[in-house]
């Protein structure tokens, strides 16, 4: 189990950034993310492996009105 | 030649960082035109901008003043960093007045021409009061010193006509006219109360005139009440240091790094550049924010239909710059050109068309169930020439489809209007009666709060469910945005001064998708933060969205990447390179605040302003209605298990409503309680005397006021 947004979420093998991304339908591009406390380029979002237990958090930079 | 009523000639102050030192005070009624000095006290207290407004417009007016009264004022001012070229979004005018909807203050920041060349003409605000017997128009020569106030019967009624003729009127020939700027309504704000004011700039790329709107409150209805047409300013000679500030080095250094950023991320990041606030249309329907029929859902099947692709590739001019003021490469004013109209007095025409902005295609499109982007551009025009606020026309109207749909009210009780979901031409019609001030238009014009009253008295329909189900807070429409699953935002629209208008704080995805401010302190933090944060481009006469519509390429790396950091301490060195001041980033949120605390006590002294004015509708909250439940049935279930510990497989569909409106409620108040906790008020929502004084605000004007609700 990892949690994403401090909520949890099952963790399987082979996870990556962009795995979390996509089965949580994140489908909004302006992100910002860390995984456990520690920042992440957009360019590492395919291959940055998500481990058992991690805190991921996903936060959509949504200017809005 | 129009009969000429008075005549003033002045020697136009020259600007010292940012300001002229003098306002303009015109009374439209006697004619009288005077000068008044701005004090070192108002920049100190009050800065300009919606500061200045406030402070103008609570000596003008009693408690017992309403908006038609002849001593409410419009009072409009631009800012000390207003006019800059500098940096993006640097041209906003703020309004304020008495509003027709909310008998408390309202407060609209627009852009346009119209307030930096009203500064650069010698004057920091003006103030318009009284009212005058026949059409007038007021033209100021910011060159020659000079103001003339003339008759106006003669000159067309709606915006695109009058702002035409008017920018043809004063400019000496074709390159004049980018130095002429026009303030106007529409034919419509004489029998609404949504009536709202354009401001005009010239755009020489496309040879016509362009609008930016003051949209929200009835501003348009008041200028209509005075019996003004028009306003007219006039300034040839802007330059990079008209503004004439303490460190133009600085403004310079800090505008090109920001338009760097603009250059090179804006295509990455939200599209500014290629279709404007409307980039967020899909997002919001993916994420179940796009309010669909009158808020019951947060998106629809068809949306797909106004997504911005649509308007980009169909519709709107790509490739030419598009500001609503000198210096902005945000350029996010877009325009559909050569729209042919198919309805109303200008069937048949080609125009151009402002817009559509993310509030007109989400309100007027998805608000309505109108899925056809013509259909929203053509009200989108109409809307704006004739001086309509779309955004409550378009929630007012999604309340009446939707009392209509319930079988409320009848298509008798509208006049014969078809009013369901998805009837654009209805709803075009019903445009072109408030312009003619004839059938259903006048009484749709009043808005939610007196429609909910109306509807009750007058047809019988269901008290309880108009309550719910009409979306105002203080008298002031909602704006676009289906909020119910963010706590925190129904606070940012319901916990605000002026009503919910999402100028104030928009925490929608930081509470709901984010999960960063979970506990009510949390959330308290940012209705304190944030609001005051936004209050500050008022002050200044800034535009809010190049403030977090685009963000540098390292502010993931940052601790706060939503308050933009980097942005923040670039607007701390445009304020301090302008005026030569030396504020902090603390400093620059209790500028906010003093002026926050003013308005909030400025609604209290007109008979409001108290907790029981902060109350939300339920539909705000949650789901009002079965089908609402049954089509989010999975979410609110699972929140009977894990917020409440119910078991929903053992409860009617009634009771399930009922358990997650009540605790819903619950928590609504609970968040009032934080709120007001942190922003030093009591648990009334009156400003303390202890927190006015940590702010220098314990003026003795404020104290009585407060003082007998302690």
């Amino acid at each position: 189990m990892i949690t994403v947004n401090t909520k949890e979420h099952p963790w399987h093998k082979g996870m990556t950034v962009r795995t979390v991304i996509q089965e949580k339908g994140y489908t909004f591009t302006h992100l910002v993310v860390r995984v456990n406390g520690s920042p992440l380029h957009e360019s590492l979002y395919d291959s940055f492996e998500i481990h058992d237990g991690d805190e991921v958090l996903v936060l959509h930079l949504m200017a809005g009105g | 030649m129009s009969k000429i009523l008075k005549e003033y000639t002045y020697t136009p102050a020259k600007i010292d960082k940012g300001y002229s030192g003098k306002s303009l005070y015109i009374h439209v009624g006697d004619l009288r035109i005077e000068e008044k000095e701005v004090t070192e006290f108002m920049k100190e207290k009050f800065v300009g901008g919606k500061g200045f407004d406030l402070w103008y417009l609570w000596h003008a007016v009693t408690p017992e003043t309403r908006w038609d009264s002849p001593e409410n004022e419009i009072v409009m001012s631009a800012g000390p960093l207003g006019g800059i070229t500098q940096y993006s979004g640097t041209g906003k005018t703020l309004v304020c007045a008495i509003s027709p909807l909310t008998d408390i203050p309202i407060d609209s920041n627009v852009g346009g021409y119209y307030g930096p060349l009203l500064k650069f003409s010698g004057w920091d605000a003006l103030e318009l009061q009284g009212k005058a017997d026949k059409d007038i128009l007021i033209f100021i020569d910011g060159n020659k010193g000079h103001i003339i106030i003339e008759e106006a019967d003669d000159l067309p009624e709606d915006s695109h006509l009058l702002a035409e003729e008017l920018t043809s009127r004063y400019a000496e020939n074709e390159q004049d006219k980018v130095n002429v700027s026009v303030v106007s309504t529409g034919s419509a704000a004489k029998h609404v109360l949504m009536g709202m004011l354009n401001f005009s700039f010239y755009d020489p790329r496309r040879k016509t005139v362009r609008f930016k709107q003051a949209a929200r409150g009835g501003l348009g209805t008041i200028f209509r009440d005075k019996h003004i047409k028009a306003l007219v300013v006039k300034y040839k000679g802007i330059k990079g240091d008209t503004n004439n500030p303490a460190d133009l080095a600085t403004l310079n250094r800090v505008g090109i790094k920001y338009h760097k950023q603009m250059h090179d991320l804006d295509d990455k990041q939200n599209a500014m550049r290629k279709i404007g606030t409307a980039n967020t249309i899909m997002v919001m329907d993916k994420y179940d924010l796009l309010p669909t029929r009158n808020f019951q859902t947060g998106g629809d099947p068809d949306a797909y239909k106004i997504s911005p692709q649509v308007f980009i590739n169909e519709y709107l001019t790509q490739g030419i710059h598009d500001g609503c003021w000198y210096g902005c490469t945000m350029s996010c004013a877009k325009t559909a050109d050569h729209f042919p109209l198919k309805t109303g007095p200008y069937a048949g025409q080609c125009v151009t068309v402002d817009g559509p902005e993310y509030e007109c295609a989400a309100g007027l499109g998805a608000n309505l169930g109108i899925f056809d982007p013509q259909a929203v551009l053509e009200q989108n025009f109409y809307c704006d020439t004739y001086g309509i606020d779309l955004i409550s026309y378009a929630t007012t109207v999604a309340f009446i489809m939707e009392c209509y749909e319930r079988e409320e009210i009848s298509q008798e009780d509208m006049g014969g209007l078809d009013l369901r979901f998805g009837n654009a031409q209805a709803s075009l019609e019903l445009m072109h009666q408030m312009s003619r001030g004839e059938g259903f238009g006048p009484l749709a014009g009043l808005g939610i709060k007196k429609l909910k009253k109306i509807f009750v008295e007058r047809f019988g329909a269901d008290e309880n469910l108009l309550d719910d189900i009409g979306m105002e807070n203080k008298g002031l429409e909602y704006s676009e945005y289906l909020h119910k699953e963010s706590l925190a935002q129904q606070g940012g629209f319901a916990l605000t001064n002026k009503g919910p208008q999402h100028d104030e704080a928009w925490l929608i995805f930081m509470d709901m998708v984010n999960n960063q401010i979970p506990s009510f302190e949390d959330k308290a933090y940012a209705l304190y933060y944030y609001p005051m944060f936004r209050t500050w481009f008022g002050l200044c006469g800034l535009c809010k969205l190049p403030w977090n519509d685009i963000v540098p390429a390292d502010n993931y790396l940052t601790d706060t990447p939503a308050k933009v950091p980097e942005h923040v301490q670039n607007y701390v060195e445009i304020f301090n390179a302008v005026t030569g001041k030396n504020i902090d980033k603390e400093e620059l949120i209790l500028q906010s605040e003093r002026v926050y605390q003013f308005q909030r006590i400025f609604n209290i002294r007109m008979g409001k302003g108290l907790r029981e004015h902060d109350s939300a509708p339920y539909r705000s909250m949650g789901p009002v209605t079965r089908e609402e439940y049954l089509s989010r049935q999975e979410r609110y279930d699972k929140q009977l298990q894990e917020l409440q510990g119910l078991d929903p497989s053992t409860m009617t569909l009634d009771e399930k409503i009922a358990k997650t409106r009540a605790y819903r409620e619950k928590q609504f108040e609970l968040l009032t309680d934080a709120v007001y906790k942190r922003r030093g008020w009591t648990n009334n929502g009156v400003p303390t005397i202890e927190r006015l004084q940590e702010l220098g605000m314990d003026l003795p004007m404020l104290l009585e006021i407060i003082k007998p609700h302690l």
